[in-house]
């Protein structure tokens, strides 16, 4: 059971109250865009075997959105940060990287 | 206008514990900037009560008021008087980014008593129920089964839930079944 807690409230959620919401950090591409970069957007996902950036939401729980860092092979969670930033917090990069020295950062 | 009732007109089951319909309780929604100074005072005027802390729930002889989430409160008064709170708020808030409804016909609230009230609802929540981690005088929103409820307990041996008032009657019968005689696992009592 993936156990997550909601930056928002606080409170160690466990994954049946929680929805998940795919792939985090996405670059939008919309009108105007060329056709490489929105169907890169809309249909391109990352599929990592090992850590991974994902949004969330406490759907029966306070309601919000966030993120979190896990890994996709051992469902280790490296951390949970709020959804208000475009990439992940530098000390949660550090974390990971001390936890698995063959991660290479994050990259878009 | 026809005659307000709650959703299993104030229908209760004795069983392991009591399973109580709470009748019309009057509930406001307010969200908003829960830091700005005039919302608390907004509050404070409406109930009677500061605002709680993160997940906290506070009831006062002149309502209540509950942490929903990080821009969200939920106000209790009597059920007569939830459009009048909605109208004092819109007063006192006007001009902010807030929002103030009156949700008490869109609710339906449960009041469980005894002993194993904890055992009771962890038969359906994943919530941590034990006395350590849950504690009164704060509020969980999870949910029941498959529905989304929430849930505090407001003496140490009394739990008051609230849920859609669409989901009422089966959370009801599911409380009921869950409150069945000698099947609680009695694991939070034991030791």
């Amino acid at each position: 059971m993936l156990i997550l807690t909601c930056p928002n409230c606080g409170i160690a959620a466990d994954e049946t109250e929680l929805s998940a919401g795919g792939e985090a950090h996405l670059t939008r591409f919309g009108a105007g865009s060329s056709d490489a970069d929105f169907e890169g957007y809309l249909f391109m996902r990352k599929n990592t075997r090992g850590v991974h950036f994902e949004r969330w939401r406490h759907s029966y729980g306070c309601g919000k959105w966030f993120h979190a860092a896990r890994c996709t092979t051992t469902l280790e969670v490296f951390g949970t940060y709020p959804a208000q930033t475009t990439e992940p917090p530098a000390e949660l990069i550090e974390k990971i990287k001390q936890k698995r020295p063959e991660f290479e950062g994050f990259s878009k | 206008m026809s005659d307000a009732v709650s959703v299993v007109n104030g229908a209760s089951f004795d069983g392991a514990v009591e399973v109580k319909d709470a009748g019309l309780v009057g509930m406001v929604t307010l969200r908003g900037d829960l830091g700005s100074e005039s919302l608390a005072k907004a509050v404070k005027s409406a109930v009677g009560l500061a605002l709680p802390d993160a997940r906290g729930v506070k009831a006062g002889t002149k309502g209540g008021v509950a942490w929903m989430s990080p821009d969200e409160l939920l106000l209790f008064c009597d059920y007569e008087k939830a459009d009048a709170l909605v109208a004092k708020l819109d007063k006192a808030l006007a001009g902010e980014h807030f929002l103030a409804v009156n949700v008490s016909d869109a609710r339906a609230s449960f009041t469980l008593t005894g002993a194993g009230v904890r055992e009771v609802i962890a038969k359906g929540s994943p919530a941590d129920l034990s006395p350590e981690a849950f504690r009164q005088g704060e509020i969980r929103r999870s949910r029941l089964g498959q529905v989304a409820v929430a849930f505090w307990l407001s003496a140490p041996e009394t739990m008051e839930l609230v849920c859609f008032r669409s989901v009422g009657e089966f959370v009801y019968d599911w409380l009921c079944v869950a409150a069945e005689k000698d099947t609680l696992p009695e694991y939070f009592n034991a030791g």
